[in-house]
């Protein structure tokens, strides 16, 4: 599903990625570990299409298609989301509307009609229920005033919503206590199927205790340095990521 | 001839034309107002006030002073100028006449009427001679202008303890029958003790000729009386606006006027609060969107001259292509007024690299013992808040769109008729031009 090749990444001159290597098969949960710095948000950004980051060289094949021409919208509309760390805030958007639109604006670039109001209803409240989310929080601006857990909650659920292939979250867990980790690990278990992919961006392993990964990836320097199963996760937790420099 | 000079030149011929308000005083106050502006003329960028702002490119015009011809105009063509969902009072002027077919006024339990008629019948005189001309700038040359010349506009006299169910608009329309026009219009509204009006006023050009308009609105609320205003500046690019609007409260009153300025050639507002009494809430809000070579100039004053009193002033400002905005914000609290509650709040996106934005908030506070702040900020679209957008799938111009709108969504919130918050959000998503892709 995705292919990643030699990936060069930078920002203003800096070099962040300097050649990564990764192959995401559907079906498949990937964790990237790492230091802070070590380019592991940088990835998922570069693969949602950041334009602030330059591809020096190297590619990203989503479904053998070269991403590289192609704008964020144009990503999340082949099926890329990304879970951002630091959700931003849109007052005066309310949740519902905004996950309306952006459901819409795929559909249209895919060629479908609109979601009738009855279905896209129905479809919020099933996928709200799953996420234990409360009918009034859809009400509400969007991330305005939320706490660091409904933030991370919301952005599951737009994930619910959009149904993607390629799932990226980025420190979904940073900020959450355990059980809205629960919560949201709970509902990203129950979206993933054989046909859509997971990666998971983390600093800790406690996330990877409730999505168990099927890979574990460390990053470092821009550079992933080991890869392996679920036990590489619980090796770094013992003796921190110096052993990998 | 200059503008000035014709203006001088035509006064004695206007004087002998309204000799209607010769029982009044209000003949005094246009000789005053009259030589107060022989005197000072048009202000220039060296007055203080109007630096960032010339009138130079609207005053080379040959205006038409009195225009005479009364046009009519059929309701369907301009409906939609009208907040037209739901009833309401209508006072409307076309070229600068009164139109009766298309107004509709009252006189049952208040009136809502014209100037004119208020300065032509005795039994309005205690009110007018009470009023007119009392808060409006004497040393506003602009504002004198329009006392000189002003004969019509709109009369609104609300008694104590009523509550005006409707709305009332105040729209004035130019037909361009006059190549060139200036129209001066001018308001009176006096709104008793416990009283409540909602006021929404509109300057229309049907047409690309020039028009300059010069409007002054005195407002003058009475103890606990609640008075929203909404001021829609959303003309044609060849029309130009000064607006002058004064108010003066007594205590427990609460006034707002909220402008919103999406179009026009340049759009000048100055917008003078006065409080005369304690616990007195003065809120100011506006909207301002514009592209091109416009120009939307806030000039606003609030005076705090009594103890418990707050204000509350937000304005925001998205500025397209070649447009200047300025902002000025004066709030001064006396040393009387202690534990004022004064907030401003000025906030300005640039869009584009030809855009201007020159903001000033001043606050002069001689009083110890007050909460006051005021927050200026210049910047452009939030990056991370694109992205954000655009990685779900929303495409860069409608997340552009949905940005500018969250932005300019606080001033929004304010507006108390649920159609016409309807209405103005539809106008900014249109000037922003996405489409939402849903009802806002």
């Amino acid at each position: 599903m995705l292919e990643i090749n030699n990936l060069h990444a930078k920002i203003e001159d800096k070099d962040i990625l300097k050649g990564i290597n990764l192959n995401v098969k559907a079906g498949e949960v990937h964790a990237i570990m790492g230091p802070n710095g070590s380019g592991k948000s940088t990835l998922a950004s570069v693969i949602a299409g950041r334009e602030d980051y330059e591809v020096s060289e190297g590619n990203i094949l989503l479904n053998n298609e070269d991403l590289e021409d192609l704008a964020p919208e144009e990503r999340a509309h082949k099926g890329v989301f990304l879970s951002f760390q630091y959700p931003v805030e849109i007052p005066g958007v309310t949740v519902t509307n905004f996950i309306k639109t952006a459901i819409n604006e795929s559909r249209k670039a895919n060629g479908h009609e609109e979601l009738p109001a009855k279905e896209m209803l129905q479809k919020i409240r099933e996928k709200a229920e799953l996420l234990d989310i409360d009918r009034k929080f859809l009400s509400r601006s969007l991330n305005e005033g939320f706490s660091g857990g409904e933030k991370k909650r919301n952005e599951i659920f737009q994930m619910a919503m959009l149904e993607p292939k390629l799932s990226i979250l980025d420190e979904t867990d940073s900020g959450l206590d355990i059980d809205a980790l629960k919560v949201v690990a709970n509902g990203v278990n129950k979206l993933k199927s054989q046909d859509n992919a997971v990666v998971l961006i983390t600093h800790y392993q406690r996330l990877l205790e409730y999505i168990v990964p099927d890979y574990v990836h460390v990053l470092h320097d821009g550079k992933i340095v080991k890869s392996g199963g679920k036990e590489l996760a619980l090796e770094l937790e013992a003796k921190g990521y110096d052993w990998l420099k | 001839m200059e503008l000035k000079e014709k203006l001088v030149a035509s006064f004695l011929a206007f004087e002998n034309k309204v000799s209607v308000d010769t029982d009044t005083n209000v003949h005094d106050i246009r000789s005053n107002a009259f030589d107060h502006f022989e005197q000072h003329g048009f202000p220039s960028k060296k007055d203080e006030e109007w630096k960032y702002t010339s009138l130079k490119s609207i005053l080379k015009y040959d205006y038409n002073v009195f225009p005479e011809a009364e046009t009519a105009i059929e309701f369907a063509t301009v409906k939609k100028y009208f907040l037209h969902e739901i009833d309401s009072y209508k006072i409307v002027f076309i070229d600068g006449v009164y139109s009766s077919f298309l107004s509709e006024t009252s006189h049952e339990g208040y009136d809502i009427c014209l100037l004119s008629a208020a300065l032509k019948q005795p039994k309005y005189k205690p009110v007018v001679d009470h009023f007119f001309n009392t808060i409006a700038g004497k040393d506003n040359s602009i504002t004198s202008l329009n006392t000189a010349f002003s004969k019509e506009g709109a009369y609104i006299n609300i008694p104590k303890g009523t509550v005006v169910p409707k709305p009332i608009q105040i729209v004035h329309f130019s037909t361009g029958n006059e190549a060139e026009l200036l129209l001066q219009p001018r308001n009176l509204i006096v709104v008793g003790e416990n009283s409540h009006v909602q006021i929404i006023e509109r300057h229309q050009s049907l047409s690309s000729n020039v028009v300059l308009t010069n409007s002054v609105t005195e407002i003058f609320a009475n103890k606990k009386a609640i008075v929203d205003y909404y001021k829609i500046q959303n003309d044609e690019k060849s029309a130009s606006l000064i607006d002058s609007t004064y108010v003066q409260q007594q205590q427990h009153s609460h006034v707002s006027v909220n402008t919103f300025s999406f179009g026009g050639n340049l759009t000048r507002n100055n917008l003078e609060f006065f409080q005369e009494g304690e616990h007195i809430d003065s809120t100011l809000n506006g909207i301002t969107i514009i592209g091109d070579k416009q120009l939307v100039d806030n000039h606003t004053l609030v005076m705090h001259k009594h103890p418990n009193c707050e204000s509350h002033e937000l304005y925001k400002g998205i500025y397209f292509d070649k447009s200047t905005g300025v902002f000025n914000g004066k709030v001064i609290v006396e040393k009387e007024a202690q534990k004022t509650n004064a907030f401003q709040q000025n906030n300005n996106i640039l869009i584009d690299d030809g855009a201007t934005i020159n903001a000033k908030p001043q606050l002069e506070i001689f009083a110890d013992d007050v909460k006051c702040s005021h927050g200026c900020t210049i910047g452009q679209l939030d990056s991370d808040a694109l992205f954000y957008m655009r990685s779900r799938g929303i495409p860069k111009r409608e997340a552009n769109g949905l940005l500018l709108y969250a932005f300019a969504n606080d001033a929004l919130e304010k507006i108390k008729i649920p159609e016409l918050k309807t209405r103005i959000t539809k106008l900014i998503a249109k000037k922003l031009g996405v489409d939402l892709g849903f009802d806002l």
